[in-house]
């Protein structure tokens, strides 16, 4: 209200201006501080920090464990082992990009997997017709999925929950609780197990299941980058609403996304009977959780619309990283899980923090 | 997430089946419905049951582990007025409270397959010497190598919780082989050099097969490989032969499902111990019904803490002084 430094020139009540800013109205661009710039860094590039993460566990668990773990034998180990797991992500992600969640992805795979089982190894249907069958059944129960979520406005949360107990439940029901056996699988319907083989180069011995799983991302990657569909699925999670006004079909959108995310269940379950050599009716009980934590910690937002499914292969990759890395260090299994448990709650924080910056 | 699981396997679990038509009522809860182990001994329970016109209502956790689904389904048993509760408990302690409760209301509860911590939680056990069972692979592994001073060995194990029969198993396998197993109710606490390390396989071939990877991956010398069971085995011989080293490790394993003996067959594994859950079952209802007509309980074997089910090795490769039989005839006792 009232200037308190006694005026210096009579009258002159707008000496004060001499004290303000003279410089025209700009954007803030080259004064925010490293940590700010990170930040829009990051809020540009949502997969740099698992990038960053991923590499500094490397080099960590590097120094750590030693020789071990950096021989070409356990880095290409690791993607086998995580290779599932990465494959049931990428369908996961696709579901949580719409800002959607599913519970049920990994009883569709092992359902898949004990179907194609059934068929080709005890009813003496042709492999390729019993895998063709695993991948419409995928298709079909991510569209029930996607029917209870867009059709009868059920959340994602509980339309998957639902299924997942359905889906396990029919996967009981199929395979008697019964693993179905190496050997036989070899002997009726080898091609179960394609994705179980491996070429070796030096020490490296890289699956067909762990390139099918880069492959996977790859293509998901393009569709959801270079296509208008893709752009639709980012622009659903984002808000659906505004999607809807800018003429997206946006229910259209979510029931191709959740049959997608189906099929791509399907795919894991060929790579899966390849990696475990037998069919499991109780294998990847908390896959669908596994999942979910890739995703997560690849720097996907559980709000939707943000993230690069690239982010999710990162994901199951540090996870992977983690446990091996641990493992060599002849850490305590719980304490792995211990370690991956923060690893989430750390992840879901930076993302809070990313979404704040300005720009 | 905790809570979420609960939920829905309490929805799952909880389908039991029928209406109260006899006068004595009993429970079979066992720790899931998955494994065909415990579908055996459901069918045993209910083809005693039936026989003995015995309404019996079966539970299942919907994995192994799964506490919380146990626990409501013993509460559920101890309300329908059930006469005898049999039980495979999915953890030897957290379920004593609820088990103390029902016995409180005068409940007949009879620990199957899996021995409660302490034993006498229960007013009887029927299992399998689990510990027997693992020193009769351990001994029989020993006498097939002859010199087991350059024995590499890798232990496959249930999970992070070490339940009983996972120790007991674990255990009795070292002892059988010849290793000093420090705390028999420990897995792990041994300072062998020989023992290559232990890793963790929820029962099932996914988990022995990554399991079996990374002891290879600590040791790739690996020779003997014990397994907490058949599918865990069958796992584990998935990795050895995709690194081409089938042929250096032995397999053996606890069980006796049908699978398993046929992998014994196959050379897969290299010997197993059977047991015999169909007659825990049918035992465990008839002392049910022995305790409603004339409120006697069990007693337990000779000299140990529980009524002893049997257990017998299934090998093709037969050594001096451990009785076996081969898995052609083990084919026609099998479960599962």
């Amino acid at each position: 209200m009232s200037d308190t430094t006694p005026a210096k020139k009579g009258q002159d009540f707008e000496h004060v201006l001499d004290k303000s800013d003279r410089s025209v109205a700009s954007f803030e661009t080259s004064q925010r501080n490293i940590i700010e710039r990170l930040q829009s860094a990051l809020h540009g590039n949502p997969t740099l920090v698992p990038v960053i993460v991923l590499a500094a566990a490397v080099a960590v668990f590097g120094l750590v464990a030693g020789g071990k773990f950096f021989s070409a034998f356990n880095l290409t180990l690791i993607m086998q082992q995580v290779s599932i797991i990465g494959i049931l992500a990428a369908a996961q992600s696709l579901i949580i990009l719409t800002a959607g969640i599913d519970l049920s992805v990994a009883a569709i795979m092992v359902l898949m997997a004990v179907i194609a089982g059934n068929l080709a190894v005890y009813n003496g249907v042709p492999a390729p017709i019993a895998l063709i069958v695993a991948f419409v059944g995928g298709t079909v129960a991510g569209l029930i999925n996607g029917f209870l979520v867009t059709k009868i406005k059920l959340p994602p949360f509980i339309s998957t929950l639902g299924t997942w107990s359905i889906f396990f439940a029919l996967n009981l029901w199929l395979s008697g609780a019964q693993s179905i056996r190496s050997q036989d699988i070899d002997a009726n319907a080898p091609l179960l197990k394609f994705f179980g083989q491996t070429i070796e180069m030096g020490g490296a011995r890289i699956t067909y299941g762990s390139i099918l799983m880069v492959l996977v991302f790859a293509v998901l990657w393009y569709m959801l980058n270079k296509t208008a569909w893709g752009r639709h699925v980012y622009a659903v999670g984002d808000d659906k609403e505004a999607a809807e006004l800018a003429g997206i079909r946006t229910d259209r959108t979510l029931l191709s996304v959740y049959a997608l995310s189906g099929f791509v269940c399907a795919i894991a379950a060929w790579a899966s009977i390849g990696r475990v050599g037998s069919i499991s009716p109780q294998a990847f009980y908390e896959g669908n959780l596994q999942s979910i934590t890739a995703v997560v910690i690849g720097g996907i937002s559980l709000f939707g619309g943000r993230g690069s499914i690239l982010g999710a292969l990162f994901g199951a990759l540090i996870v992977g990283v983690f446990q091996s890395g641990l493992r060599l260090a002849g850490v305590d299994v719980l304490w792995q899980v211990f370690a991956i448990g923060w690893l989430i709650i750390i992840a879901v924080a930076i993302d809070q923090w990313i979404r704040k910056a300005s720009a | 997430m905790k809570q979420l699981l609960t939920g829905s396997a309490i929805a799952l679990a909880l389908t039991a089946s029928g209406a109260f038509a006899e006068d004595i009522s009993a429970c079979l809860v066992t720790k899931t419905d998955t494994n065909p182990f415990f579908v055996k001994m459901k069918e045993g329970a209910s083809a005693q049951a039936e026989a003995l016109g015995i309404k019996l209502n079966t539970y299942a956790g919907k994995l192994d582990g799964d506490v919380e689904t146990q626990i409501a389904a013993v509460e559920s048993c101890i309300a329908g007025g059930a006469k005898g509760i049999l039980i495979t408990p999915s953890d030897s302690r957290a379920l004593a409270p609820v088990v103390t409760q029902a016995r409180e209301a005068g409940v007949l509860v009879i620990a199957l397959d899996t021995p409660f911590e302490p034993t006498d939680t229960a007013d009887a056990t029927f299992a399998t010497d689990n510990f027997l069972a693992g020193e009769l692979i351990g001994q029989w592994a020993a006498a097939k190598m002859g010199d087991t001073s350059k024995a590499k060995i890798a232990l496959l194990d249930l999970n992070p919780s070490e339940v009983s029969v996972d120790y007991l198993r674990d255990n009795g396998f070292l002892q059988g082989f010849g290793v000093d197993i420090k705390d028999p109710k420990d897995i792990g606490d041994e300072d062998d050099p020989r023992i290559v390390g232990n890793d963790v396989t929820n029962g099932n071939e996914e988990g022995g097969r990554t399991a079996m990877e990374n002891l290879l991956q600590k040791d790739s010398g690996v020779n003997v490989v014990y397994t907490i069971n058949e599918p865990a085995a069958a796992g584990a011989y998935e990795a050895l032969k995709s690194m081409g080293l089938e042929s250096q490790a032995l397999i053996v394993s606890v069980d006796g499902g049908c699978p398993g003996v046929q992998n014994v067959k196959d050379g897969v594994i290299g010997a197993t111990s059977m047991q015999f859950p169909l007659l825990m079952a049918s035992k465990g209802i008839e002392a049910i019904k022995a305790y409603a007509d004339t409120g006697e309980k069990p007693m337990n074997s000779e000299g140990l803490d529980f009524f002893n089910t049997g257990v017998e090795l299934v090998t093709d490769q037969p050594v001096e002084g451990i009785p076996s039989i081969t898995s052609e005839e083990a084919l026609g006792k099998c479960w599962g």
